[in-house]
Parts: C-alpha cells; sequence; structure tokens
C-alpha cells in the first residue's frame, strides 16, 4: 500500500537524445519502488543512452526524468544523491586500493566515514575481494575490476540501482555473486534497473522486463505477461524476446 | 607483391600502420583536414627555414675552418642530438615491448616474430631520424645554401646518429630488461630516456654558469678551458664533426660503422624481443602492494576527496610523475644560477623570473591536462551528487597546489635579493599556471591516464594555446622584472591571447558530446 502512495523510483515522460540520428525517441517508463526492472533490446537500441539520461551522464534534447519524485534535470544534485550507477567497463583508479577508492566513493557522496567504512567491508567481504582489499587494483582482472566498480556503486547506499550491462565478462562465481548482492539490495528496498543481454539472468531475476528498440518501449510486463501478449506458451525468454523485436520491425 | 611473413611484408604492414595513425594523429581523424594539414606542415618547415637563417646568418663562414674550436661546436650539436635521439628511441623501444596491441595476434601466428621486430626497430630508428631531420634539417638546406654542398654531409650524420642511437637504446633496455626484469624495466627506461635526453643540455648550462657565469652554452664550448681539454685535432673523436662538415671519408667512415653497428645489434636483439614481450604481457604492472591495512576510513568534503584523490595518484604512479616534473630538471640551471648569484651578490636573478612563470605554465599544463582530461573514472565523478563546476574548481586547485609547493622555495629565495622581484615571480608563476590551466579546461576531452605521453596530439590548438599562453606570461614578467611600464601592454597582450583562445574553444555542449558519444 505505502509503495502505491510513494512516487515512482524512476518515470521518464516523452524522452527523446539523438545524435546524428535518433537514439531515443519519445521514450516513457515508469518503474516502481523496490523493483528489480530488466531493460532489454538489440544492440543500439537505446538502453545504454536511456540509463546514461538517467544518471546525468547525457542531457536529453526533451522530455522529463523523475527519480522517487525528484526532477532530475531541474535538481540532477538531488538526483545524483540517491542514485548508483555502474557501466558496462568498469572504471576505477589504477593506483588506489578497493578500500581507497570506496573511501574516495564515500567522498563524493558525503557518507559519514564510520558508515562508510563498515559499508564498504560489508561490500568487499560479499564480493569476495578481502584478500585484495589493500592492494592496488592496477593488477585486477576484469572481474575484480568490476565487482570494486559496483561496490562503489553501492557504498553510498543508493536507492536506485542503475546497472548497464554488469555481468559481462565476468566467470560464473563472480556473476553469481553479484547477482546475490543485487538480490539483496532488493530485498532491502532498493530499486535496480539493469541492462544485459544474458536473458536467462532477466528471466530468473526481473520483476519486470520492457524491451526497447529503435528507441522506444516496445513491451513492457513481468514474465508471465509477456509471454500471454505473444502468446509462445512458456517459451524461454530468447524466443519471446526475438518474436517482440521481429514483430515491432515488421510494424514498422 | 610481397611473401607474407617476409620482412618487406612486415615492413609494408608496419608502414601502413603507421602512416594511417600519422595522419590520424595530424587530422585528429577528420579526412577533409588532410589539405589543411599539408598546409600546415609546408608553412612550419619553411618558417624553420627562416629562423635557421635567422639563428646562423653567415654560418657558411665555418665550413672554412676546422679548427678545434669549429669541431667541439659542430661535436656538441652532434652528442646534442644523440642523446635527444637515445631518449626518444629508448622511449619507442620500451613501447614495444610492452605495448600489447597487436603482439599477441603475431606472436601466436607460424609467423616469424623476429622479423616483424627487426622491421620495427627499423621503424624506430626511421622515426628517430625524421624528428631530427625535421627540426635539424632547415640549418643544414641554410648552411648548404650558404656554404656549399659539403655541408649535406649533415644528413648523413643524421642518419648515422640516428642509427646508433637506437642500437644503443636497444641493448640498454635490453639489459635492463635481463638486469632488473619486466616489472621495473618500464618505469626504469622511461626515466632514464627523459633524464638522458635533457642531462646533456642541463650539464653543459650548468657547467657554463660554473665556469663563465651565465647560461650561455656557446660562451663555454669555445673556451680556452675546454679547447685544453678535449682531444687533439687528428683525433678519430672528431670524425663525427668532420662528417657533418664535408669530409667525405670522414662521413663513409661514420655512415659505415654506425650502419654496421645497428646492423648486429637488430641481427643480436631482434629475436630475443619476442620473449621480453611475452614476459612483459605476463607482468601485471606495479604488482599487488598491500599497505594500509590498519587505517580507518577518512571521509572528506567532495572537494577535499577529489584533492587528495589527485595527489595519491600522482604520487603513486613514479612514471607519470617523473614525466611532468621532468620539466622540472630545466629549473636546476636557473637554480643553480640563482644559488651562484646569492654567493657573488650579483644582479642576474632578474633572468630567473621568466625562466619560473615559463616553467609554471609548462608544468601546470600537464598537470591539468591530468586532472581534468586524464580522468579515469569520469562516470563516477559525473554521477557523483556534486555540481560540475565545484568538481572542476577541485581539480583546478589540485593543480595550483602543486605548483604552489614546487614553486614556493624559489619565490621565497627571490625574496632575499628583491621583495619587487619575487612578487612579480608569484604574480607571473600564478597567472601562468592558470592561464595553462584554463586552457586545458575549455579544450578538455576525456582520454586515459597513460595517455599522457600523447596528450599534445589530442588537441593541437590546445597545446600551442598552453605554450603561447606560458611564453607570454614569461615575457611581462621579464619586461615587468626589468621595470619598464611597457609590462602593462605584454599582460593585455596575454589577456587578449586568452580571450582568442577561448573563443575557440569547444562549447560545455560540445565537450559533454565529445566525452559521453
Amino acid at each position: 500500500m505505502m509503495q502505491e502512495l510513494s512516487p515512482p523510483a524512476l518515470e521518464i515522460r516523452a524522452l527523446r537524445k539523438c545524435f546524428d540520428k535518433p537514439a531515443v525517441e519519445g521514450l516513457n517508463l515508469s518503474v516502481r519502488p523496490g523493483e528489480f526492472y530488466m531493460l532489454l533490446g538489440p544492440n543500439g537500441a537505446g538502453k545504454t543512452t536511456t540509463l546514461r539520461m538517467v544518471s546525468g551522464l547525457l542531457q536529453p534534447d526533451e522530455g522529463a526524468i523523475d527519480v522517487f519524485g525528484i526532477d532530475a534535470l531541474a535538481d540532477p544534485v538531488a538526483a545524483k544523491q540517491i542514485i548508483g550507477w555502474l557501466s558496462d567497463e568498469p572504471m576505477i583508479y589504477d593506483k588506489l586500493t578497493p578500500l581507497e577508492y570506496l573511501e574516495f566513493v564515500a567522498g563524493l557522496w558525503n557518507v559519514d566515514a564510520a558508515v562508510a567504512e563498515a559499508r564498504a567491508r560489508d561490500l568487499v567481504g560479499w564480493l569476495g575481494l578481502e584478500k585484495v582489499a589493500h592492494a592496488r587494483c592496477e593488477a585486477f582482472s576484469r572481474g575484480m575490476r568490476q565487482k570494486v566498480a559496483l561496490a562503489g556503486a553501492l557504498v553510498h547506499e543508493p536507492k536506485l540501482i542503475i546497472l548497464d550491462e554488469p555481468l559481462t565478462g565476468l566467470d560464473a562465481g563472480s556473476a553469481r555473486l553479484v547477482k546475490n548482492v543485487l538480490a539483496e539490495r532488493v530485498r532491502a528496498g532498493a530499486t535496480v534497473i539493469m541492462t544485459t543481454h544474458i536473458l536467462e539472468i532477466a528471466e530468473r531475476m526481473a520483476d519486470r522486463i520492457g524491451v526497447i528498440s529503435g528507441g522506444r518501449l516496445i513491451a513492457e510486463g513481468t514474465l508471465r505477461e509477456l509471454r500471454d501478449r505473444v502468446g509462445t506458451g512458456d517459451s524461454p525468454l530468447e524466443d519471446m524476446f526475438l518474436t517482440i523485436v521481429e514483430q515491432d520491425a515488421a510494424a514498422a | 607483391m610481397s611473401v607474407p611473413g617476409s620482412l618487406t611484408w612486415f615492413a609494408q604492414h608496419e608502414a601502413r600502420l603507421a602512416w594511417r595513425e600519422m595522419m590520424s594523429m595530424m587530422t585528429a581523424g577528420r579526412a577533409d583536414r588532410e589539405r589543411k594539414v599539408a598546409g600546415g606542415v609546408i608553412i612550419f618547415v619553411v618558417a624553420l627555414h627562416g629562423i635557421a637563417y635567422l639563428v646562423l646568418g653567415r654560418g657558411g663562414a665555418l665550413a672554412q675552418n676546422h679548427d678545434l674550436p669549429a669541431l667541439v661546436g659542430v661535436m656538441a650539436g652532434i652528442i646534442l642530438s644523440c642523446s635527444a635521439m637515445l631518449s626518444q628511441a629508448m622511449e619507442s623501444v620500451t613501447r614495444t615491448f610492452y605495448t600489447r596491441s597487436d603482439l599477441e595476434l603475431i606472436l601466436s601466428s607460424p609467423a616469424r616474430a623476429q622479423r616483424l621486430f627487426a622491421v620495427r626497430i627499423g621503424a624506430i630508428a626511421s622515426s628517430v631520424s625524421l624528428m631530427s631531420l625535421l627540426l635539424i634539417g632547415p640549418f643544414i638546406d641554410v648552411l648548404v645554401w650558404q656554404g656549399g654542398a659539403k655541408w649535406l654531409g649533415g644528413y648523413g650524420v643524421i642518419l648515422a646518429v640516428s642509427l646508433v642511437a637506437t642500437a644503443v637504446a636497444v641493448v640498454l633496455t635490453a639489459s635492463l630488461f635481463q638486469l632488473i626484469g619486466p616489472k621495473r624495466t618500464r618505469l626504469v627506461a622511461q626515466v632514464a630516456a627523459a633524464v638522458i635526453g635533457a642531462a646533456f643540455v642541463i650539464g653543459l648550462q650548468m657547467a657554463a654558469m660554473f665556469s663563465t657565469g651565465t647560461m650561455s652554452r656557446l660562451a663555454f664550448l669555445q673556451s680556452t678551458y675546454v679547447l685544453a681539454h678535449v682531444p687533439a685535432i687528428d683525433s678519430v673523436f672528431w670524425w663525427p664533426a668532420r662528417a657533418a662538415l664535408g669530409e667525405v671519408p670522414a662521413l663513409a667512415a661514420v655512415v659505415g660503422a654506425c650502419l654496421l653497428i645497428f646492423l648486429i645489434t637488430t641481427l643480436v636483439y631482434a629475436p630475443r624481443f619476442a620473449t621480453f614481450a611475452i614476459a612483459a604481457s605476463s607482468v601485471a604492472q606495479g604488482g599487488v602492494a598491500t599497505r594500509g591495512a590498519g587505517r580507518t576510513f577518512r571521509v572528506e568534503a567532495a572537494s577535499s576527496a577529489l584533492r587528495r584523490k589527485e595527489r595519491l595518484l600522482l604520487g603513486r604512479d613514479p612514471w607519470l610523475m617523473s614525466q611532468s616534473l621532468m620539466q622540472l630538471l630545466y629549473l636546476l640551471p636557473p637554480a643553480v644560477l640563482l644559488w651562484h648569484n646569492y654567493a657573488s651578490g650579483g644582479g642576474a636573478a632578474i633572468i630567473l623570473v621568466p625562466v619560473l612563470v615559463m616553467a609554471a605554465g609548462q608544468l601546470a599544463g600537464g598537470l591539468a591536462w591530468l586532472t581534468i582530461s586524464g580522468e579515469d573514472a569520469p562516470d563516477l565523478v559525473l554521477t557523483a551528487p556534486v555540481p560540475q563546476s565545484r568538481i572542476l574548481r577541485a581539480k583546478i586547485e589540485a593543480v595550483m597546489e602543486c605548483i604552489a609547493i614546487v614553486f614556493c622555495p624559489f619565490v621565497i629565495a627571490l625574496l632575499l635579493f628583491s621583495p619587487s622581484l619575487a612578487l612579480i615571480a608569484a604574480f607571473g608563476i600564478g597567472t601562468s599556471a592558470a592561464s595553462a590551466a584554463m586552457v586545458q579546461l575549455w579544450f578538455r576531452s576525456q582520454s586515459k591516464r597513460s595517455r599522457f605521453g600523447r596528450r599534445h596530439t589530442s588537441s593541437r590548438i590546445a597545446t600551442i594555446s598552453e605554450a603561447l599562453s606560458s611564453v607570454t606570461w614569461a615575457a611581462a614578467s621579464a619586461v615587468a622584472a626589468a621595470g619598464s611600464w611597457l609590462a602593462v601592454i605584454v599582460v593585455a597582450i596575454a589577456i587578449g591571447i586568452l580571450a582568442l583562445v577561448r573563443s575557440f574553444s569547444p562549447s560545455a555542449a560540445q565537450l559533454r558530446l565529445r566525452a559521453h558519444v
């Protein structure tokens, strides 16, 4: 009941962004608080562009973005305070250790030192980084770097966690750890919006799935709702996804 | 058509890549700029010939006398070129070991990798000689025009020196690799390269100051002390100088000997390069240092956290620090002069002011690039709940802190002679550093810190503007230090230059687009 009264975790209205050609065209999207929302779409569909606009990394040409009722375009600093962003390419500082990196992130988000340290140590433990917590990141594998970056996205306990292909390049064990941490954050009340090409993960973790193509939302719903809409019975998400995209392409 | 895997095939492959990379660097990836770039290169070469003419004047007369002073002067020039070439070659050789790019593809193929490395050693010699030909060639041309064809020997000497410099660089870097291992070689070789490049000039300048009390290197080289202590005029030592002065037997001997050294080095070391490259790729940079295990978190305000982060990153990257602080090596001679001046009670301190102002501008430009454009986690910083203006201000503050730390001792030392000179120096250092930082801010373009060595290629306008701004502020402070009111006019010019540069800079919207598309 409380969730119904509270503003959406993310509300996007008529969002447009054009580079050489339109990347996002009049996108409307609403994500509920505490939801694990999976954004799917073929390459170049506009998923990353959309999420970068929500995170304040890109300025939209038109449209509105509200994060928990905060107008992210009018007051980006307030919106950023409650957002955690993780891109597919882990961008961390080679010469800092994971704990120093988290200490720096805590400074940017102005988290109390004692709180930040406790959270950082928890995250380092959950993500299996204890043994390298005081080692510089320069020698880390891609998976380890991604885990450090994820810890950075979570250390200020954001209400809205946005992840763009966070599992790319992770081994099975690391992917499991990341998924567990994200599931734990959702249980704790956070909202997660994530893009992925690994449809099996979307099938298993998402509360709702949105499919973007050509910069527009072409389908949205729970797995069951999408299956009913496409009429593919209990077929895997992969079949359903391809059918939706093909139907949209044919209609266009 | 060459056979795949052969020397010529690899040479064609490398030449094509080098040409495309050079064109991409010069045109910033825009095909429509090729004509403009060609025009710019022609103007640059003509301008260099003009400068050479102004510098040399009637230099052809030197060719008439192959006496000891002439040989000393020419030989010093050759050694200077050699140290610069050796520095450049060492950096290139090190890059060959550590840049993985296509190495994995080639090393995993059945092609004989030593051929590729032989070609790459040749390519290093070519690039080293090309750079010197570009800079020294105009001087040789002017000498040929004024003194006759015998000066063409200078070209032969440049080629010979570039071959031997490359050979020495290969031997030195390979020896370092074997002695201290791949982990440390990268840093040591790059620092050594930078020191070698600067050492000869600085050494000569300091020797000049101690012997003649001025910063004039030429006066020192022609002094009776030097002439009395160099080898006899008929010594083999002077053959490179004689070759440059057009003596054909000396030229043949020098070119032949250098070519032989180069070929032997290539034959011996090219097969070993594959082993070095594999060893280098298997070593993680810097290793796993464990420190600060017992330290508790110290969370500061965003701007303090940013400044602290910049200090940490710079302090922990000795290569980066050596690259940016290398410019400070050139402050050594003025520092010695200051001390010398203090001891003798002279008034030479006045010439220090522009040197300090110029160095501050250059150092600030490098540091500002690192903090503003060389941000390795741009998404993190941009998604933080901190206004971008505050982020940029914190980064510029970090730069200005470093400048203050480096230049404060000089200003304090100047204060002992003349408070007014110290004031002018402090003002000049501050404005020059701030101007360079502003230029970097206006022309920021997202890059990796590891590309610091090639930062000049990202925006040529920024590079030229930064240098021009530093030079103008140095000129203004020099005029002010001389006590002339004309300094006001030079300051106005410096401000005008900055305004002009600002008008050329991309808008904030363009910068955002450039950073994120």
